[in-house]
């Protein structure tokens, strides 16, 4: 055998090993997910008497889905989520976009410097620390909370300095000033430049910054938690939390309740998942 | 059109950035100082009166030996989970960039937990910890054996479990993009010098990803300081309240106890000291940094 032939062979074995490896971590990732889907199928006694068994005494059974989804009032929360998350995602997008814009045109206007660095210092800001004085003022002082279009435009306040952060350094980058004086000497004011000119090229940040904030709102518990109180108004993991607080000894509907809980999202992760892993990784690596 | 005038741009800000601008002052701005305010006072949330206390709040916090229990448990509970965390997803990234059969679907597997809120993986794992563990461990001891949810140190350490399951994924992916950028021809000429792999790595690719490092460590400090779904979920603090971590208290401070005063004044310590931790190691991190 050569050296060659035996490098070679060397780092087969290694590739092997390093498979190895990574097909048992990954095993243990999945295991929780695993679990609840092994245990979803079964009776409350078989799941109490042995979780781990693939399937239970009394058999295979579907019946704790529908009553999950009853209890959990599970289309009207999942449409409620929906509602939110979609309305502000697209006014994000929107909003900060446009924010973005002005402030990279027009970066020596004294008032843009200071919108902007008051944006930029706010990222670091935790929510924890906005969250007291929100309440008070949104729902003390002008009572305007258990409306879900009060949380919507919350969300979008909250994303807008991060988003335009990003839709900034894009317009700055890629979208050369020429084009847009060819736009104006061809007629167009400054509002149609912008929809028809830069808009369009700004499409891969709008992607990022789209998966970044609805995977964000979807998720989101704390906010919506303090700003929807009212039993009609909750979003997913709202009615999660209060699915367990009122049946969690019945285990096997907490079952169904994660699992529908998680569902949607996973789904759109099969079909979406190339988009997903790129937004996020350029959207964490820019911001 | 004349282009600098006051009114030309009022127009053309109010046009693009007005909604946004307004939106963000309302929502951050505007709380922020209202907070600064409500931490002088001593406001119980309801009534029409916010009596002016001056600085007793912040008094009243550094006196608060509950809270700085939870922000002892919370620095702990961070430095473990940051550095296994980081250290985990550095491995994954590794293995991920050798180009081994399947690499991409692992990239995608070990991302899923970051799909799903922190409340729905709390309870999943609380069902995983309560009934799984407990079957596997009852099985072995030959009787019934606790949860870990149950004493004190296993629901910390359930709690550091969790949260390195859950980023892991994540900072996998940033330092994966830190792995793609460092070009092989910077490896080979180390190399063809005279290195084996291992001091390739260690000399020369992991101080070239220094960025993904800092940001890495940057994102995880900001994310377990302010650790809140999970805990709520997993823990709710349990048992007797000894995994209340800072941001709970802060939640429990001014909703349930209602002093909405002390608990600003809290949330306030609480986003300095994050401030500060967060701010140090990127600018320790930064001091160092090459490029290639």
């Amino acid at each position: 055998m050569t050296d060659n032939e035996r490098a070679a062979r060397k780092k087969k074995i290694m590739n092997v090993i390093m498979w190895v490896v990574l097909l048992i971590v990954f095993i243990c990732f999945i295991t929780p997910f695993i679990l609840v889907i092994i245990n979803v199928f079964k009776t409350k006694g078989d799941i109490t008497s042995n979780p781990l068994a693939l399937i239970g005494e009394h058999g295979f059974t579907l019946k704790n889905f529908p009553e999950a989804m009853k209890k959990m009032n599970f289309w009207r929360v999942f449409g409620n989520s929906f509602f939110i998350t979609t309305c502000a995602t697209i006014l994000t997008i929107i909003v900060s976009s446009m924010t973005a814009y002005v402030f990279v045109r027009n970066g020596k206007w004294k008032f843009v410097t200071l919108i902007f660095s008051l944006m930029i210092a706010s990222m670091v800001i935790p929510f924890q620390v906005l969250m007291v004085p929100l309440v008070s003022v949104y729902g003390g002082l002008l009572g305007v909370l258990n409306h879900r279009i009060t949380l919507i435009l919350m969300h979008v306040g909250f994303s807008v300095s991060m988003a335009m952060f990003m839709f900034h350094g894009a317009i700055k980058t890629n979208i050369p000033l020429e084009l847009e004086e060819a736009a104006t000497i061809d007629g167009c004011n400054k509002w149609q430049t912008y929809w028809k000119i830069v808009f369009p090229l700004l499409t891969p940040t709008i992607a990022t910054v789209a998966i970044i904030n609805a995977m964000a709102y979807w998720n989101d518990y704390l906010l919506p938690s303090l700003v929807l109180k009212k039993k009609e108004l909750y979003t997913i993991p709202i009615a999660t939390q209060a699915f367990y607080g009122t049946y969690s000894t019945d285990i096997g509907l907490v079952m169904a309740a994660l699992l529908l809980a998680m569902l949607p999202i996973l789904i759109l992760y099969i079909f979406l998942q190339k988009y997903i892993v790129e937004g996020v990784t350029s959207g964490a690596v820019k911001g | 059109m004349k282009q600098n005038t006051l009114s030309y741009k009022v127009k053309q800000y109010l046009m693009f950035a007005g909604p946004g601008t307004i939106l963000f002052l309302a929502v951050v701005i505007i709380p922020f100082l209202y907070g600064l305010y409500l931490t002088l006072t001593s406001w119980d949330g309801v009534s029409a009166v916010k009596p002016f206390v001056g600085f007793d709040n912040f008094a009243a916090a550094f006196s608060d030996v509950d809270y700085w229990h939870a922000m002892g448990r919370t620095v702990i509970y961070s430095a473990i989970s940051v550095v296994l965390i980081n250290v985990v997803a550095f491995a994954l990234a590794y293995l991920v960039t050798k180009g081994i059969k399947g690499q991409n679907f692992f990239r995608a597997g070990f991302f899923v937990p970051n799909l799903i809120g922190g409340i729905v993986l709390g309870y999943i794992w609380k069902f995983v910890f309560n009934r799984a563990f407990v079957a596997i461990a009852s099985a072995i001891s030959g009787g019934s054996a606790p949860s870990l949810l149950s004493t004190t140190n296993g629901a910390m350490f359930c709690l550091i479990l969790v949260s390195v399951w859950q980023y892991a994924g994540y900072m996998m992916l940033i330092y994966v993009a830190g792995f793609m950028s460092v070009s092989a021809d910077v490896k080979e000429a180390a190399m063809i010098d005279g290195c084996n792999s291992s001091q390739a790595m260690w000399n020369v690719t992991i101080p070239l990803m220094r960025a993904s490092f800092v940001q890495c460590i940057f994102l995880s400090i900001t994310r377990c300081f302010v650790v809140y779904d999970v805990n709520l979920s997993l823990t709710n603090g349990e048992p007797f309240n000894s995994s209340v971590m800072a941001a709970m208290h802060v939640y429990n401070q001014a909703f349930t106890y209602k002093n909405y005063g002390l608990g600003q004044a809290e949330a306030l310590i609480l986003f300095i000291v994050c401030a500060v931790v967060g701010v140090t190691q990127v600018m320790i991190g930064k001091r160092g940094e090459v490029a290639a």
